[in-house]
């Protein structure tokens, strides 16, 4: 590999294997990533997607090789949260364990300007809200790098794209790379740069516009199964 | 007698701030009824130290620490909830306590007594109070981003288990104090009660705490008023005191929409 290559990548990830309680989890997963781009990480329940980022994370034991090119901070979006009955500010929250000077800052960069937002509980915040909220308190020790685990999980479709058009702008403004769990094909399509499609090991790793080839996506959902169609009556 | 009254009082306002205050951490991560359960463990300790003539403060807070540990320890080996390991705890400790205390001190260590308070006993839950709080205070925010995902927090360097573990220690240590003032059955009341009237007013957490810390040590102080005053035991009339306070912010929440 030359050395223009390894400076373009911010992680290079070798014979992943993750197992859980004497069960194989992810076999041998090679992909790299990026510096600056978006990799959208797709896959069924039950693909091994949340445990990569675990594992990323050092959350979670494995074995192979996990290489980032330079000190890299991580800004990390778990996809449930247990916020509802806790008695907590939205300024309290982004100051949690962090530099409670770029609170505000970070609020802005997610497009909430609207500052009695912060003195409002958690509990109360619409799903949008909420979302963008966390977004705002992974960007609050400025990171260069977003782990985002289904960043849009329990909000309605409408609210889904403003908040996916925001993250692309905080990946141009801020040079920053973001690794994306999601379901969603039309997300993968127009907000990320590359694909990682997995099943317990890579079913695809390529350019993201390679989904709206048939080819890719049998590669990634299998060969479609027909289902006899109702004959119209004459 | 007027000095043991005082000296009551104060251990009251130094054990309600600092069982209110930890408390609120209970009541959030859905323990409210393990802090209960975990001060009965106390009885065994209580009676070890009864029989053996050495102070039944430092047998309290062996037991309730042991068990802590043990419970903290079975519960990441097994996955069994935290409710039922220490609801099998707590009801063999009180089994063994019940066998073991002997009968004239029973009443005492189940309900508190105030009679026979000296000035030691208010230094010990004076500097029990204020460590438990200071360290408390240090862990609090890494303990409540962990309820909100312990991934999260995992992923800021914070030792999940390890502030689990500490916060066990200093509930134990608070507790063991509580029980000379309102017995074992009853200072669950102090560690759950404040904190939840407090939670009817509060949508920061600055302010919960702060309230949870007060409605502690006024609870315990009218009710060890009310107690000396009546001459009835201090125990109940703890916990009178704060079902008055919980039902006006019940009323105070409803009538201004607090929380909502």
């Amino acid at each position: 590999m030359s050395t223009t290559d390894k400076e373009d990548y911010l992680l290079k990830v070798a014979n992943l294997k993750i197992t859980l309680q004497n069960q194989i989890i992810l076999d041998n997963i090679n992909f790299n990533v990026k510096k600056g781009t978006t990799l959208a990480i797709l896959g069924p329940n039950g693909a091994g997607k949340s445990v990569l980022f675990r594992a990323l994370l050092n959350l979670l034991p494995y074995t192979g090789n996990v290489e980032w090119t330079e000190k890299v901070k991580i800004g990390y979006v778990p996809q449930n949260v247990a916020v509802s009955d806790i008695p907590l500010s939205v300024k309290e929250f982004l100051s949690i364990v962090q530099n409670k000077a770029n609170a505000e800052n970070a609020l802005s960069l997610v497009k909430l300007d609207d500052k009695t937002i912060l003195n409002k509980r958690l509990g109360v915040l619409s799903g949008g809200q909420l979302r963008r909220v966390l977004i705002a308190w992974a960007l609050v020790d400025e990171p260069n790098i977003l782990f985002l685990d289904e960043p849009t999980n329990g909000i309605d479709v409408g609210s889904e794209e403003p908040i996916f058009l925001m993250l692309n702008g905080i990946k141009k403004s801020k040079k920053m790379t973001i690794l994306l769990i999601t379901h969603d094909i039309h997300i993968v399509q127009e907000y990320s740069d590359y694909l990682l499609a997995l099943n317990k090991c890579v079913t695809f790793f390529g350019k993201s516009e390679e989904i709206a080839r048939l080819s890719t996506q049998k590669t990634i959902y299998g060969e479609p199964v027909c289902v006899e169609t109702l004959k119209a009556e004459d | 007698m007027l000095e043991t009254v005082i000296y009551s009082l104060l251990i009251g306002i130094f054990v309600g701030v600092s069982a209110g205050y930890l408390g609120s951490l209970m009541v959030l991560e859905k323990m409210a009824l393990v802090g209960d359960a975990l001060s009965h463990v106390a009885l065994p300790g209580l009676a070890i130290g009864i029989l053996f003539n050495f102070n039944p403060f430092i047998g309290a807070f062996a037991f309730l620490f042991t068990s802590a540990i043990i419970i903290w320890h079975v519960q990441r080996v097994t996955r069994i909830s935290f409710e039922a390991l220490v609801g099998a705890t707590f009801t063999l400790a009180l089994a063994i306590g019940i066998m073991i205390i002997p009968e004239p001190e029973l009443l005492e260590a189940l309900f508190g007594d105030i009679t026979n308070v000296i000035i030691i006993d208010m230094v010990a839950a004076a500097l029990i109070s204020v460590v438990a709080i200071v360290l408390t205070k240090a862990i609090y925010r890494k303990l409540v981003l962990a309820m909100i995902s312990e991934d999260l927090a995992i992923s800021k360097g914070i030792n999940v288990a390890k502030t689990n573990l500490l916060y066990l220690f200093l509930v134990s240590l608070v507790v063991a104090i509580g029980i000379r003032i309102v017995g074992t059955l009853l200072v669950g009341f102090l560690v759950i009660v404040p904190a939840i009237a407090a939670k009817n007013l509060s949508s920061d957490m600055f302010r919960y705490s702060l309230l949870s810390a007060i409605f502690g040590a006024v609870t315990a102080f009218s009710g060890i008023l009310l107690s000396s005053y009546l001459n009835l035991p201090p125990g109940p009339m703890v916990v009178f005191s704060g079902i008055a306070i919980f039902t006006i912010t019940i009323v105070a929440n409803w009538k201004m929409q607090i929380t909502t």
